[in-house]
């Protein structure tokens, strides 16, 4: 007796193709809507915005006359802060996700500190705000400095950033690492040599996620103390400062409409640190597939 | 189902030719013998006809091997089975040839009267064709005992066939046909003799098929 | 008078033959379990020098664990736990006081399928030298070419040394391994699987490779390819369920084995 009847199944494939087509249509809606929404934004904020970006708005100090006022400090300030939460989150990133991946037994306490750095990537913002204040700015009495908002900031995307790491670490071919090992060679000359070149692509990736991450963020920074308002130029990573998050936020408050065209241009600025963050990012990138 | 069942049955087929072919043989034998002792030329010339099938049955045999070692890539027993399928059909084949033999010396001495009694050559006859029973049926069953049974007798086999040869020698024929038939009769000796050998390298094969080691039976 | 048949010549290659070669790997009640089971079951087993020694066996039997234990890559498995004895030239491999990167330095590996460093190829037979500080660069372009040559595949890729290794086909890479393989100029090499991943003319060209190699190097080969064994080991194995059920010369396992369960592996009559 056959089970597979070919023609009551051929009757139903005019059905499942439907169905398929039905999915695949519902895919490309999703696609669009969110692709819709990002230019409608990108449209609203480059129209705004264009008019006031110029050098001047570049290199000007923030001031309550809107014909006058610039980005200058708070560029400044979030290149500041990007100097450093980038060494710092990276370096710590990196060499968390290399002891967990490579060195750590794989025990319970490991797969604990795994678990653990998973759900750490998921607190708000906020609560790393707080510790910064707590331990940075008060107990460590380094004060509303950028050093103390970069060890903040870099608390906040380390998590992003050991995740990251580890997924890429994880990524490299385990028949890799058993030629090296095979080889004669060291933990340490099989992932020097040859399991990070393979997987610093996937960190970098990770990596510019995390700083993108921190370069929008502006919670953790208003619970530290900083300025939304600062008409001079931190000297040192020591001093106070402000970043282009705040002083967006600060323009979009102000009744003026031209504070708000102002905040549009500062976005449109953010938008182009970040952009050039990633642009960095695969140079880097292409460097290291060209040794290969 | 075994994994090779497809194998195994083409072994099996290889094994049912060659004891077709065996009995044929056999078969050829006792017509021969049949035809000696009764001086029948009818049953001679049909012995000698019907030996083309016994070699076209080797030939067949040859090829079905062949193709199994081609496509089988036979190992350990497999390989053994084969080889000695080879090896026995030729020696089948040539005691198919004894007969053939036998038979033209029948056909040779013709109607005449023999010159003498045939006795002690009934009874080499006799033991040689159960020397090749014992080997076919060694080889059937895969039973070595049998084998190293079958290789006992040829040494009486071999000792009757020299006290024959001694006898005709010291015989002195009255007229040339007489010689004629004192040659023919050494000679369907010597076949027979040649049989018991053939037999005996069959043995020889059986135990190499089970054991893996050859031994020289004929010594 | 009596007329020799012997030729002076024969009885030299008898004198050569009946020479003790010498023992690389001495196995003696070897024991390994992963966790609770038992994977290898009481392993006595004496690999010579300048031989190839083919392990067989279904799937599961242990033999790439045991070839695994012999360059201690079994390590990098969990859980692991083992009793007895491996010799390696004297010296016991499974003692805490030998250095495992030593001991790997002598025993070269080739794996299941190709796995070439994302290098260039040059940069891939240098790895093993550099990483054991040879720096000089004429002495490593040496090495490089020798390695090649030796893994004959220098007339292939002498123009491009500096393209990346995966740009050779699957067989090349192959023995691009075994080249890289051959550069920290090893004593063993142990092989697992070489050629299940490639076709049957490369196979065939790392085959004939194997057997070139054998006249410097001792050579342990896991294969699933019977014939492959057949035709280039010296002695065979066959494990079954972590147990040895045989162990003789390749001829004498291939045309008449000892155990019932030799046979049916190889005859294809398992299970």
């Amino acid at each position: 007796m056959n089970f597979f009847d070919h023609k009551s199944i051929n009757a139903r494939m005019k059905i499942r193709v439907i169905v398929n087509l039905f999915a695949k249509i519902i895919f490309f809606a999703a696609m669009m809507f969110g692709l819709f929404i990002l230019g409608v934004l990108l449209y609203r904020i480059v129209s705004q915005g264009i008019g006031y970006l110029d050098l001047q708005f570049l290199q000007s100090l923030p001031s309550r006359k809107p014909e006058q006022a610039g980005v200058y400090t708070a560029l400044i300030g979030s290149v500041l802060l990007m100097a450093v939460v980038a060494p710092v989150s990276l370096l710590l990133g990196v060499a968390t996700a290399i002891y967990l991946e490579e060195y750590a037994k794989d025990n319970r306490f490991t797969a604990f500190i795994k678990v653990n750095i998973s759900n750490l990537a998921g607190v708000p913002s906020i609560v790393f705000g707080l510790l910064g204040l707590t331990v940075f700015v008060r107990a460590l009495a380094l004060g509303t400095s950028v050093l103390a908002a970069g060890l903040t900031m870099s608390l906040l995307v380390l998590p992003i950033i050991i995740v990251a790491a580890q997924e890429a670490l994880k990524a490299v071919p385990a028949s890799l690492r058993e030629a090296s090992y095979a080889m004669g060679a060291t933990k340490w000359q099989t992932i020097v040599r040859i399991v990070l070149p393979v997987a610093i692509p996937g960190i970098l990736t990770g990596g510019i996620l995390a700083l993108s991450r921190a370069i929008g963020e502006t919670a953790p920074l208003v619970v530290l103390g900083l300025p939304l308002f600062l008409a001079y130029l931190p000297k040192s990573i020591f001093d106070l400062f402000t970043v282009l998050p705040m002083q967006i936020y600060n323009w979009t408050g102000r009744p003026q409409e031209e504070f708000h065209s102002l905040a549009a241009a500062g976005i449109i600025v953010l938008l182009i640190l970040l952009l050039f963050m990633n642009f960095l990012a695969v140079l880097i990138r292409n460097k290291f597939q060209k040794r290969y | 189902m075994s994994i090779r069942s497809h194998f195994d049955k083409n072994l099996a087929q290889l094994k049912q030719m060659l004891v077709d072919m065996a009995s044929q043989s056999e078969n050829a034998i006792k017509e021969a013998m049949f035809s000696f002792f009764n001086q029948d030329m009818k049953k001679a010339k049909q012995v000698i006809a019907r030996d083309y099938e016994i070699d076209e049955m080797e030939q067949e045999i040859h090829n079905k091997a062949l193709q199994l070692i081609t496509r089988e890539s036979p190992v350990a027993k497999d390989l053994r089975k084969i080889n000695v399928a080879i090896k026995v059909s030729s020696e089948i084949e040539r005691i198919g040839d004894m007969a053939v033999n036998i038979a033209k010396s029948v056909i040779q001495i013709g109607k005449e009267k023999p010159v003498k009694e045939f006795g002690d050559i009934l009874k080499m006859m006799e033991l040689s064709l159960d020397m090749v029973r014992d080997a076919l049926t060694a080889y059937y069953t895969e039973d070595i005992s049998i084998a190293y049974q079958c290789a006992e007798k040829d040494d009486e086999v071999d000792q009757t066939f020299g006290k024959l040869v001694q006898k005709f020698l010291s015989y002195t024929p009255q007229d040339p046909n007489g010689m004629n038939q004192i040659i023919q009769l050494a000679f369907v000796c010597r076949f027979i003799e040649r049989i018991a050998d053939h037999s005996t390298n069959i043995a020889e094969n059986v135990i190499f098929l089970e054991t893996g080691e050859r031994k020289n039976l004929n010594a | 008078m009596t007329i020799t048949l012997v030729s002076p010549q024969i009885e030299v290659m008898k004198m050569d033959s009946i020479q003790e070669k010498n023992i690389v790997y001495q196995t003696s009640q070897l024991n390994l379990w992963y966790g609770e089971k038992h994977a290898l079951k009481n392993i006595n087993l004496d690999i010579l020098e300048n031989e190839v020694t083919a392990i067989i066996g279904p799937s599961g039997c242990g033999k790439s664990t045991y070839l695994k234990i012999l360059n201690r890559m079994i390590e990098l498995v969990q859980g692991v736990k083992i009793t007895g004895e491996i010799l390696y030239r004297n010296r016991n491999i499974l003692d805490r006081s030998y250095q495992v990167e030593e001991l790997r330095t002598k025993v070269g590996m080739v794996f299941q399928k190709p796995n070439p460093f994302p290098k260039s190829i040059y940069e891939n037979v240098a790895y093993g030298p550099k990483i054991h500080g040879i720096r000089d660069k004429k002495v490593l372009e040496q090495i490089v070419e020798k390695s090649l040559r030796s893994a004959a595949l220098w007339d292939e890729v002498k123009d491009r040394l500096n393209q990346n290794a995966y740009s050779l086909s699957g067989g090349q890479q192959q023995r691009l391994c075994i080249a890289r393989c051959l550069a920290i100029e090893p004593d063993v090499i142990l092989m697992d699987e070489p050629t299940s991943a490639l076709d049957p003319i490369s196979t065939l060209k790392i085959e004939e490779l194997v057997k070139e190699l054998k006249k410097e190097y001792s050579i342990i080969i896991v294969t699933h390819n019977m014939q492959q064994a057949a035709r280039i080991s010296n002695k065979t194995a066959f494990f079954l369920n972590g147990e040895v059920i045989e162990f003789a010369p390749t001829s004498k396992i291939f045309s008449n084995p000892k155990d019932k369960r030799t046979e049916d592996y190889i005859t294809g009559r398992f299970g």
